[in-house]
C-alpha cells in the first residue's frame, strides 16, 4: 500500500491510498483524478497516462522498459522525469510519492 | 455448428434481413473459403457476421487464398492489442508490404514514417507532431470551428442533399487546407487525391495502376511547388513549410515527401471525413442515444469516442511478422502478413460489453482500436475529435431535431478504408 499525491496542472492535490500491485494510472482513472486517461487500459500503448514524477521519487519509481521509453517519446511536454503511470506499480517503497499530472491527455 | 463459447442471440434480435442472411452464410461457410479483403463485404456491410465467427472460433486465423496473397486473420481485442504493441517482432516497412493487407507496389514504393520501423519512424513522425499538440490544436480550434459554423450555416433546408459532401467532405478538407496552408480555391484536390491514393485497382470503376501512379506524380508536382514557395521563405508553421524546415524532413526525396503528404492527405481526410457521416446514421438509428446527448450536451467527449469506436474509419492495419511468433496456438511464420482487424476487436465481446450497441455513455469510452495502439498510433487523434466536437455542438446548437438520414448510405468498396460515399440528407424545413 502506498500513499501517493497527484497534483494536477492547476496546483490542486489528490492523496490516494494504492494498494499493492496496482498501478497509479489504474487508481487515478478508477478515483477520477484529472489529466490522466489510460486509453490503452495499462498495456504501455497509448502515452495518455504522462506524469512527472517529483524528484525525490524517480529512483524509488523504478527504470523504464524500452517501450516505455518508446511511448513516451511522442507525448507532449516530456521531461528527464516523466513515466507512464500504468507502469509504475504501488509497493510500500512508494508510500508517500508524488506525481504531476498535465492539463489533458487527449 | 461448432460450439460457440459466448450467447449472441439477444445481440442479434431485431437485425436487418442483410445481416440476417449474411450470418446465415457465414456459419455455414468453410472458414478456408473466407477472404475478408472481398469488396463485396465492404459495400454490403456484411462482414460482421464473419468476423464474429472468427472471433469466436479461429481468432488467429490463416487465410491461404487471400486476393493479395496468404495472410493471417487477428479479430480479438487483446491479440490486436499484442501485435500492434509489438514493433519489434512486426514490422510496418514498405519494403515488406507496409501497413495495408494489400502490398505497397514495390516498385512505387511511398516512404512513409507509418509504414517505417525505429529509429527512422521516431525521427519523422517528431517532426510532424508538433502540429497536432494541444498547445497548437487550441489555436487551430478558433479556426475550425468558424469555418465549420459557415458550412452548417449554408446547408439547405427542406430539400435532401448529401451530407458526405457538404458536410463531412467539406468540414474535413478545408481542415486539412488550413494546416498544410493549402490553396483554397484548389483544396478539393486534397479530397481527390485522398480518395485515391487508397483505391484497389482490381475493383470494377477503380483507377488502373498506372493511372493511380500518375494521379499521386500529380499531387507530388502541385506539393513540390508549394515546396520550393516554402523552403526559402521563413518559417510557418503549416505543414508544408514544417517539412521544408525541419532538419529530420528537410532532405527528404520527392517520393519520400508524396509518402509523407499522403500519409497526413488520407490520415487527415478519410477517417474523419467517415466519422462524420457514420455518426449521423448511428444517431438517427438510436434516438435514445440522440435524446440523451440533447438532454446532457457534456456527453459530447464520450460520444466522439462512441462514434470513432463503432465506426473504426480504418478497418485494419497490417504488419509483416520478422521472426517466428506463437499466438493462440498458431505458428505465424517469418514474412507472413498479419493483419490486425481493429473493425473486429471494437466488437469483441471480450473486452467491451454490448460491443454491438451504440451507446454514447459507456464508462470508458476511450478504450477502442480505431486509434491503434503503440508506436504507430494515430498522431492527429486528439484533431480527430476536436472536429468531431465541433461538428455535434454545432448540430446541437442548432438542429432540435436531428438532421434526417433519407436513404442508407453508400460505402466505398475497400476492406482498408471503411467510410460513405454519400448520405442523403434533410433539414427539416
Amino acid at each position: 500500500m502506498a500513499k501517493i499525491t497527484y497534483i494536477a496542472a492547476d496546483g490542486s492535490a489528490r492523496t490516494l491510498v494504492v494498494p499493492d500491485g496496482e498501478s497509479l494510472m489504474e487508481a487515478a482513472v478508477a478515483n477520477g483524478v484529472p489529466g490522466i486517461d489510460g486509453d490503452c487500459g495499462g498495456n504501455c500503448a497509448c502515452a495518455t497516462c504522462h506524469v512527472h514524477v517529483d524528484a525525490a521519487w524517480t529512483v524509488a519509481a523504478g527504470t523504464k522498459s524500452d517501450m516505455e521509453a518508446a511511448m513516451l517519446d511522442f507525448a507532449d511536454g516530456v521531461t528527464a522525469n516523466s513515466r507512464l503511470a500504468c507502469q509504475i506499480t504501488a509497493s510500500p517503497a512508494l508510500d508517500g510519492m508524488i506525481v504531476r499530472t498535465p492539463l489533458s491527455q487527449h | 455448428m461448432a460450439t460457440r463459447a459466448i450467447d449472441f442471440d439477444e445481440l442479434h434480435a431485431g437485425e436487418p434481413p442483410h445481416l440476417a442472411a449474411a450470418r446465415a452464410r457465414a456459419q455455414a461457410m468453410n472458414l478456408d473459403d473466407l477472404d475478408l479483403l472481398e469488396s463485396d463485404l465492404w459495400t454490403d456491410d456484411t462482414h460482421w457476421p464473419y468476423f464474429e465467427r472468427l472471433r469466436d472460433e479461429s481468432p488467429i486465423h490463416y487465410h491461404a487464398n487471400g486476393k493479395f496473397g496468404p495472410y493471417w486473420s487477428i479479430t480479438r481485442y487483446a491479440d490486436i492489442m499484442a501485435v500492434d504493441t509489438d514493433h519489434v517482432r512486426f514490422s510496418s516497412d514498405a519494403h515488406l508490404g507496409g501497413i495495408t493487407a494489400k502490398d505497397m507496389d514495390q516498385d512505387f514504393i511511398l516512404p512513409m514514417f507509418i509504414a517505417m520501423d525505429p529509429p527512422k519512424h521516431d525521427v519523422q513522425r517528431k517532426a510532424v507532431s508538433s502540429i497536432v499538440s494541444p498547445g497548437n490544436l487550441a489555436q487551430l480550434e478558433v479556426l475550425i470551428r468558424e469555418r465549420a459554423q459557415k458550412i452548417f450555416d449554408e446547408l439547405p433546408t427542406g430539400t435532401t442533399f448529401d451530407w458526405v459532401d457538404r458536410v463531412s467532405m467539406e468540414l474535413t478538407t478545408q481542415m486539412l487546407a488550413t494546416l498544410f496552408d493549402f490553396p483554397w480555391e484548389d483544396r478539393r484536390l486534397l479530397t481527390y487525391w485522398s480518395d485515391k491514393a487508397t483505391t484497389d485497382e482490381t475493383v470494377p470503376g477503380n483507377p488502373t495502376k498506372s493511372e493511380r501512379e500518375a494521379i499521386m506524380l500529380e499531387c507530388l508536382m502541385y506539393f513540390t511547388r508549394l515546396w520550393n514557395e516554402r523552403v526559402n521563405a521563413p518559417p510557418t508553421g503549416d505543414l508544408v513549410s514544417m517539412l521544408a524546415h525541419n532538419p529530420a524532413t528537410r532532405d527528404m526525396v520527392p517520393m519520400e515527401y508524396l509518402g509523407n503528404l499522403l500519409l497526413l492527405i488520407v490520415g487527415g481526410n478519410d477517417t474523419t471525413r467517415n466519422s462524420i457521416t457514420g455518426g449521423l446514421t448511428f444517431m438517427a438509428a438510436n434516438p435514445n442515444e440522440w435524446a440523451k446527448l440533447r438532454a446532457n450536451p457534456a456527453l459530447i467527449e464520450s460520444a466522439v469516442s462512441e462514434i470513432i469506436r463503432y465506426q473504426t474509419p480504418l478497418a485494419h492495419m497490417r504488419r509483416t511478422a520478422l521472426v517466428d511468433v506463437e499466438m493462440g496456438g498458431k505458428t505465424i511464420r517469418k514474412g507472413d502478413r498479419v493483419v490486425m482487424w481493429y473493425v473486429s476487436g471494437n466488437r469483441d465481446e471480450r473486452a467491451i460489453a454490448e460491443p454491438n450497441r451504440f451507446k454514447i455513455d459507456r464508462a470508458r469510452p476511450r478504450q477502442h482500436l480505431s486509434f491503434g495502439f503503440g508506436i504507430h498510433r494515430c498522431v492527429g487523434n486528439r484533431l480527430a475529435e476536436m472536429q468531431l466536437k465541433i461538428v455535434w455542438q454545432e448540430i446541437l446548437k442548432r438542429y432540435p431535431v436531428l438532421p434526417e438520414v433519407m436513404a442508407a448510405p453508400g460505402r466505398v468498396p475497400s476492406a482498408f478504408v471503411k467510410g460513405y460515399t454519400d448520405l442523403p440528407v434533410r433539414i427539416p424545413a
